[in-house]
């Protein structure tokens, strides 16, 4: 019974000293600008650009969804402390208006998409009866795809954002900033160069995959590749037979020579449809959050270069 | 010529899906392999009042297989494995702690399969994502691979050869335990194979239909087939038959109609069984009703 009370003092003990480490990290050290970021390719961006100026977290690290993510309490806390927060915008972070408020920052909130020329979404809205594709909660305006990074030409816009936002929260900077988003730009042009002369290997005919991801719209508008949906095979529902022979149907009609299926399908049915079509099974892509440090797609720029290595490989 | 648009619009109906689409013929395969093996072992449950007995051991393999799953992946072989030693050892364990307890054998069922049911689920969770869970809930019948269907073939094959073997015990057994048991002793080792039949064909139900279906194809075709015959031959038979034609009609349901493929084979004897329910002739409601009334007049 005692001991049982101490191991229980000791793990309040325990969480206390994490809440309080935490809040200190929150709070960041005073002399740098203190900026959050709602995601990873957000947070990447403006690491960059910021330097040593800033002091950047984001609040869905790498590999998490920020499509449905329910902000904690701690959340609260870190954008409070913040001096800049940056988002995305287009609808794709519906919980971060209430997280703003119930924060009550007075913090300006960047959003880096502006400037953007938004496109619908690639997916017609789905029937009644079939896999819902996108976000679960609705929070996405009807008829904009909110996934303007995928193109390397808006990262470019998101980037500029970035640097004015900065250079107007921290005008002392403003040199840094300027000369990091310049450099970064220009490896960006880089960037985007040699997605093109990539997706120039790929036969005309051979441009274009079936997939279950809905992020790639800015991207196949961009650089000339189709991704055609994978209706009915969500990662939310249960297909059906009717489901997987539309697909099979699909991609043998149209000769589509690669199927990019997102790792939360069932690996068996995607083998079954490949084995029916005689389609290649690309490798994973990435779309909506970065892999933390190790991973293939680290940065923004790894996470494209990735994803263009792996559609060309499976479309060559 | 209008006769020959008739026979296409059935063939397209009936017939071209499964002709289009191989995971359409691999599905129509796996059903049937299930459906026969499951069946006359369905009826020997129900039979020994022991139908809940094969839903409870049903969930007590989920943990078995999240185990094996948490070892080696979505591999089928430890899934199988560890499906079969969990749901055989929550039968025993109940059959155990009916004897050596005040609480009777439902009772202890009904509380180790909950217990393994949220334990499967965490397990599950502990590694996959909410794919491999409904994966292990639901199964998927559209996405047989050669092994699970090799398994799904043994697993019949093994369960009809040993029915043949103890067929006659089993039977006995459920109608008069005390005869059988003055003239032999063969009731206790065949009650234990028995058991371990029921596990064998849930587990291999369980890739195709997941924890929580697989029953549903061993049950149900043996409960429909009791409303149409006293005789257990004819219910055997007819129970497979019923697992068969239900396998095929849901899946063109599931083909047509856009419904998930596994509830909807279980969907199909659903309604074949309210059918049985209403017009079945032993002992079906009608029956009932029309016999009563011939009994007055």
């Amino acid at each position: 019974m005692r001991r049982g009370l101490a191991a229980l003092v000791v793990a309040a003990v325990v969480v206390v000293a994490a809440i309080s480490a935490a809040q200190s990290q929150a709070t960041g050290n005073g002399d740098k600008l203190n900026v959050v970021a709602s995601f990873s390719i957000m947070r990447d961006w403006v690491a960059i650009v910021g330097g040593d100026r800033v002091e950047v977290s984001a609040l869905v690290g790498p590999g998490g969804d920020a499509h449905v993510y329910a902000p904690t309490p701690r959340d609260a806390r870190i954008v409070g402390a913040a001096r800049l927060i940056v988002v995305n915008g287009l609808g794709f972070e519906g919980w971060m208006d209430r997280l703003v408020q119930a924060s009550a920052t007075r913090a300006p909130v960047i959003v880096a998409s502006a400037g953007v020329v938004p496109l619908p979404p690639p997916y017609p809205p789905p029937q009644a009866g079939e896999g819902r594709v996108g976000d679960r909660f609705g929070n996405r305006p009807a008829g904009i795809d909110p996934h303007a990074w995928q193109s390397v030409r808006n990262a470019e816009i998101y980037v500029s954002n970035i640097r004015d936002g900065l250079m107007r929260a921290d005008p002392q900077g403003r040199g840094t900033y300027e000369a990091n988003a310049t450099a970064y730009i220009q490896e960006l042009a880089r960037l985007d160069a040699e997605i093109r002369r990539a997706v120039a290997t790929i036969p005309p005919a051979r441009r274009k995959v079936i997939t279950t991801h809905d992020a790639f719209g800015y991207f196949a508008a961009d650089y000339g590749i189709a991704f055609i949906a994978a209706q009915g095979v969500s990662t939310e529902t249960e297909a059906s037979a009717r489901d997987i022979a539309r697909i099979i149907r699909a991609t043998r009609e149209q000769t589509i020579p690669a199927l990019f299926f997102e790792n939360a399908v069932d690996p068996r049915l995607v083998r079954r449809i490949a084995a029916e079509t005689r389609a290649r099974i690309g490798g994973t892509l990435f779309s909506d959050a970065l892999t933390a440090p190790p991973g293939p797609a680290a940065t923004y720029v790894d996470m494209m270069r990735h994803n263009i290595r792996e559609i060309a490989d499976a479309l060559r | 010529m209008r006769g020959r648009g008739g026979v296409m619009f059935i063939y397209d109906v009936l017939v071209s899906p499964f002709a289009e689409f191989e995971f359409m013929r691999r599905a129509l395969v796996g059903v049937c392999g299930l459906a026969l093996g499951a069946a006359p072992v369905g009826v020997l449950l129900m039979l020994r009042r022991m139908s809940l007995m094969g839903d409870a051991m049903a969930h007590a393999i989920l943990p078995g297989a999240a185990i094996g799953y948490l070892m080696s992946g979505l591999s089928l072989f430890a899934m199988t494995t560890g499906g079969l030693i969990a749901g055989f050892m929550v039968a025993l364990t109940a059959g155990a702690l009916a004897r050596a307890t005040e609480l009777k054998e439902d009772a202890s069922l009904a509380a180790l399969f909950l217990v393994s049911l949220a334990l499967g689920v965490v397990i599950v969770s502990a590694r996959g994502n909410s794919v491999d869970l409904l994966h292990f809930l639901f199964g998927n019948v559209l996405a047989l691979d050669n092994e699970t269907l090799v398994l799904i073939a043994a697993v019949a094959t093994v369960s009809l050869l040993t029915l043949a073997l103890i067929w006659r015990p089993l039977v006995l057994e459920s109608v008069d335990a005390g005869f059988l048991r003055s003239v032999s002793r063969s009731g206790g080792p065949a009650h234990i194979s028995f058991l371990a039949l029921v596990a064998l064909n849930l587990v291999g139900g369980f890739q195709a239909l997941g924890t929580l279906l697989a029953v549903g194809i061993m049950i149900l075709p043996a409960v429909i087939s009791r409303f149409w015959s006293r005789d257990l031959t004819a219910m055997t038979v007819s129970a497979a038959v019923t697992g068969i034609v239900s396998g095929y009609c849901g899946l063109l349901l599931s083909y047509h109609a856009g419904l998930p493929a596994g509830p909807a084979v279980i969907l199909f004897a659903g309604a074949v069984y309210c059918a049985s329910v209403l017009f079945g002739p032993c002992g079906g409601l009608l029956r009932g009703l029309v016999s009563r009334r011939h009994l007055e007049a």
